[in-house]
């Protein structure tokens, strides 16, 4: 069994694509600035479930170590509190960035399999363009029928409470110009962003 | 002068969020204040949105922009933390980079929408103690609520990242509001602290610490209540004490609702009509016992 493994990192082992990829989305351009002062680990509430905490995925990130990004858990722990962006000594906003990368991860599907953000993210964004609402009853429970269908019957307590109180809606909501929310949603396909769009 | 304002409900508040109108319509009716419902609003995308795609994100919400960009008035208002801060903040992005601005403006006009900029979004919170003014809120004070001790809770999305009415760091728009009220509020350090929000659904072990760490601390400061801002923060701390108290076997229950719910009763409005019987910690007798109780004397 081969058990001898290379920790060091050649650059080789680096994507030059990322960094300018992740740079042009709004939010993201002052990525450099980073002086790896460590405020955004130290304020981020859940920094302590992560695999990596956010100051090495910036540094990663602006380093072009697409795969060790894309294979941590960070950024689906990520609960967009914005407290590492108000931190920040540079100015840099570091939700944004953890937005940017859950957009690429989710476009490329690097991503672990059935993990419940990515699930929960995928059904809200469908559930959305779809009828223009969310109804939280049908997310969470698509949510539970894709990941783990045991914790439907964990949901029952709550269920049940829910439904005594009257805060539970069976029925899914729509909007009543769906065709002018698909018109708008819809907007890149017709015109691609190569193309230039119509003023 | 009745003031007016464009009103966002969002979609918690047509399901689990119900008591969170209910009682923003009923405190909001009292003080005069009109709020002119939004036609055909769509989602904001919250959180998971972002997630997927920007460009879609952001055309999303501007839809809202553009709708409330033909009412009369172009302060567009809504009570979810969430709803809040995503639609201040493609207002903003679309301002502050106008390459993703235009393409926005284009998909809108597309569908044959247009959006000015004039839209202004603002907090319920802020219009209630700063339009409204604290003064007009004390005037309606029926019944002070001299014995509640109050944990104000903002959460994340009311105070960042954009916080154009209190200090970002040690808000005090609740603490205010809550002396108006007769009410005390009480040193509260994880006041802006995450609750976890939709993680609670996702990774339940991690959001039910956060919100163990934000329960316990209120009861620690020895607040009997908790004031929320935001549907989801007030679902987490509401309806997860029990599920929180076998995970980490300590009791950390404690009363939880909306700051409308309070303002509503010390306005001497009857329990029902604000929601309150729909919070799972409410029981009938809370207000006699820990609040009305004494207070007279």
């Amino acid at each position: 069994m081969d058990t001898t493994t290379r920790h060091i990192k050649y650059q080789a082992d680096c994507d030059p694509t990322f960094a300018p990829a992740i740079k042009a989305i709004p939010g993201c351009e002052k990525l450099d600035s980073c002086i790896q002062c460590g405020t955004c680990s130290g304020i981020c509430p859940l920094s302590i479930y992560m695999d990596m905490p956010p100051r090495r995925i910036m540094n990663l990130v602006r380093y072009g170590f697409k795969r060790e990004v894309m294979n941590s858990n960070t950024v689906w722990l990520c609960s967009a509190c914005y407290a590492c962006t108000v931190e920040c000594p540079r100015q840099i906003k570091v939700t944004d960035v953890m937005y940017a990368l859950k957009q690429m991860a989710i476009k490329e599907r690097l991503y672990p399999k059935r993990f419940p953000m990515v699930v929960l993210a995928n059904q809200f964004y469908k559930m959305v363009r779809h009828r223009g609402r969310m109804n939280e009853i049908h997310l969470v429970t698509r949510l539970y029928l894709l990941t783990n269908w045991f914790k439907l019957l964990e949901m029952a307590r709550l269920g049940i409470e829910l439904i005594r109180r009257g805060r539970f809606s069976v029925k899914p909501d729509n909007i009543e110009r769906r065709a002018e929310l698909h018109a708008i949603l819809d907007y890149e396909k017709r015109y691609p962003p190569t193309e230039a769009a119509p003023k | 002068m009745t003031k007016r304002y464009t009103y966002f409900p969002g979609c918690s508040i047509l399901g689990t969020g119900r008591a969170c109108e209910e009682s923003t319509r009923a405190v909001f009716a009292e003080l005069g204040v009109e709020l002119d419902d939004l036609e055909d609003w769509n989602c904001c995308g919250a959180t998971a949105y972002m997630s997927v795609d920007e460009h879609k994100a952001l055309a999303l919400a501007a839809r809202n922009l553009a709708l409330a960009d033909t009412k009369e008035c172009p302060e567009l208002t809504t009570p979810c933390s969430g709803c809040y801060l995503v639609l201040n903040k493609t207002q903003r992005y679309m301002e502050e980079y106008p390459r993703v601005g235009d393409k926005v403006k284009c998909a809108l006009k597309d569908a044959g929408l247009n959006y000015t900029g004039r839209v202004r979004v603002r907090h319920m919170l802020d219009i209630l103690v700063h339009d409204v003014g604290l003064d007009e809120v004390r005037k309606h004070v029926k019944r002070p609520l001299k014995n509640a001790k109050i944990a104000p809770y903002y959460g994340c999305q009311t105070v960042r990242p954009y916080l154009d009415f209190d200090h970002q760091h040690y808000p005090m728009t609740i603490d205010r509001l809550a002396e108006a009220l007769g009410a005390t509020p009480v040193h509260f350090p994880l006041k802006t602290r995450c609750c976890g929000g939709s993680q609670m659904g996702t990774l339940p072990n991690v959001a039910q610490r956060l919100c163990y760490a934000i329960l316990r601390e209120a009861r620690r400061q020895g607040a009997n209540l908790i004031l929320s801002v935001c549907p989801l923060c007030h679902f987490n701390l509401d309806s997860y004490q029990p599920d929180i108290r076998r995970r980490f076997g300590e009791d950390v229950s404690i009363t939880t609702m909306y700051y409308t719910q309070l303002v509503g009763l010390a306005f001497g409005m009857d329990p029902e009509t604000l929601g309150l019987h729909r919070n799972m910690t409410w029981d009938g007798s809370w207000l006699e016992r820990e609040v009305l109780a004494g207070a007279t004397a």
